[in-house]
């Protein structure tokens, strides 16, 4: 399964993790139930504000799920950055992915390649990793 | 007393694909019990030693439990619960 992806929501979330260094960033893209399509993106708070962890604030998380509800929507891509390490999930990444149905978006700016970024995305289903390819669109 | 509960896809299983379903209880804790012994398993995956697991964030109506005591917390007829896993991670 392959992640198709805009060029501008790749800038923006590459943007949103520069920005918000040496936190971990994260953030959703949403698209009609159902389609499978990336087509809304919307930054989230990491409330963990932290280098090593992120979690999405138990109220926006709720307020983000009755949105995407109302709206006829899903969470197509669930996306945070890594900041040292590469852009791969990590054990926590692994053990607390609970949206099945989701591509989970890593990326990463560790010293070691900057300033280039890495953009890589996984399914992460009962604790099983599979890394997939990323198709940027313009 | 009927409590709606909004199950999220990853314990969708449990519930044989139901998004929502129903359950009795005064208190939370009798919701969970009661949910687990319609579907069993279930409450495994939202209790941790008796107490709620650290990343399955629970609601009644719109309060985090956490703010409202708990498994402690009073729900009462027409009331929504709604179990969201955490989106954390490294």
């Amino acid at each position: 399964m392959t992640l198709v992806i805009s060029r501008a929501f790749v800038d923006a979330i590459v943007e949103q993790s520069r920005a918000e260094y040496p936190d971990e960033c994260c953030g959703v893209i949403l698209g009609p139930v159902g389609s499978g399509k990336a087509e809304r993106l919307k930054a989230m708070v990491n409330v963990a504000h932290s280098p090593t962890f992120y979690e999405f604030d138990p109220k926006d998380l709720l307020a983000l799920y009755r949105e995407v509800d109302d709206r006829d929507e899903e969470i197509v891509v669930i996306y945070h950055s890594h900041t040292e390490t590469e852009a791969y999930p990590s054990r926590t990444d692994i053990a607390y992915a609970g949206e099945p149905g989701a591509h989970y978006v890593l990326v990463s700016s560790r010293k070691e390649i900057a300033p280039a970024i890495e953009f890589r995305s996984y399914r992460i289903i009962d604790g099983v990793v599979t890394e997939e390819e990323v198709s940027i669109t313009d | 007393m009927s409590i709606e509960v909004r199950i999220p896809t990853i314990l969708r299983p449990f519930t044989k694909e139901q998004k929502v379903v129903s359950a009795n209880g005064a208190a939370l804790t009798a919701v969970i019990s009661d949910l687990d012994s319609q579907f069993p398993g279930i409450g495994e995956r939202l209790l941790e030693n008796g107490a709620l697991r650290r990343f399955i964030n629970i609601y009644i109506n719109d309060e985090d439990v956490r703010f409202l005591g708990g498994l402690d917390a009073q729900v009462k007829d027409g009331d929504s619960v709604t179990i969201l896993p955490a989106v954390a991670g490294g």
